[in-house]
């Protein structure tokens, strides 16, 4: 059994598994979204002090914390004891792409030339990971949510703003995918 | 109990993030050049077991487990919020390779560099809230 859920898991058990995710917090009284605890976080540190935005209780959204708590201990579990012994398979065809704008595919999840030490010390390295992560938090605010709120518990529930979201999601990406990380390797 | 429900949650959700692969930066960069069915048939496969589930829960009205009848919430209407926000955090999607989600269970997973994205997916976050009326929504 260990043995198997070793294995990286098909797409079908894995989107069976989120969705079911999204039934069981459904269950418990709440709805899936991850990105309101990057709001929460701002006013556990203070910011409803100066900026309305974040002036609002909190405690209402612990259960939302506990979740990401979880979600990383949930990484811990699978980097150890669910760790698989083999390379990702990625595809031929992105490998060859990835390699053509400089991006070495090196078998792990995520590249060294972002996430090593090296890479996150070098001042390239750093910009590149902060700006990343202020368009996410500043976008999935703007937008009211993001993967989880709205390309799972939108789009299950019908709503057309979801997938006005989920298309801008794709905007987004393919812009930098196409045009800006062929400029940075 | 109350709270470590929410934590087991979290785990498993940790742990399917993590075995599917979805944390990973080189699978979005095989979405974003459709080159794998892998990171669709996923949220494919979310979104329609998803909506199955969400369609019984209202049709038959289906509580909570306190008793409490299930709601949904509508996302508020609109074009341009979306649309914009939406791009903005592609954008950076695309860049880090994670979203969210991800960024906490890679820290987990061990990558380390994932603590520099959510900071500054923090920092992104504030500063919506600072010029938030002064953007279209």
């Amino acid at each position: 059994m260990l043995e198997l859920l070793k294995q990286p898991w098909p797409w079908y058990t894995s989107g069976a598994a989120i969705a079911f995710i999204l039934v069981l917090l459904l269950y418990f009284g709440k709805s899936f979204g991850v990105s309101s605890n990057l709001r929460t976080i701002c006013t556990i540190a203070g910011a409803g002090k100066k900026v309305k935005f974040f002036d609002f209780d909190w405690k209402t959204q612990k259960w939302n914390l506990l979740f990401i708590f979880g979600a990383v201990l949930g990484g811990v579990i699978s980097s150890t004891l669910l760790k698989s012994d083999q390379p990702l398979q990625l595809s031929a065809a992105t490998i060859a792409d990835l390699k053509g704008i400089g991006i070495a595919f090196d078998g792990n999840l995520n590249p060294s030339q972002l996430y090593s030490f090296d890479a996150i010390l070098s001042i390239k390295g750093l910009l590149i990971l902060l700006i990343g992560g202020v368009l996410v938090g500043f976008g999935a605010r703007y937008a009211g949510g993001c993967t989880s709120g709205h390309a799972i518990s939108g789009l299950t529930n019908m709503q057309v703003p979801s997938l006005i979201a989920v298309i801008g999601f794709f905007i987004g990406g393919l812009a930098t995918t196409y045009l800006i990380l062929p400029q940075l390797f | 109990m109350k709270s470590i429900k929410f934590v087991l949650a979290g785990i498993l959700f940790g742990i399917i993030m993590s075995k599917s692969e979805a944390i990973s930066w080189y699978r979005i960069q095989e979405m974003f050049r459709f080159q794998s069915f892998h990171m669709y048939g996923l949220m494919g496969t979310a979104v329609v077991a998803g909506s199955i589930a969400v369609f019984i829960i209202k049709k038959f009205n289906i509580n909570d487990y306190t008793g409490k009848l299930i709601v949904f919430q509508d996302k508020e209407k609109s074009f341009l919020r979306y649309i914009i926000g939406g791009t903005i955090f592609g954008l950076g999607w695309a860049l880090t390779g994670a979203c969210p989600g991800p960024m906490f269970v890679n820290v987990g997973y061990g990558y380390f560099g994932m603590l520099i994205v959510i900071f500054g997916a923090l920092v992104g976050t504030y500063l919506y809230g600072v010029v938030k009326d002064k953007l279209p929504h």
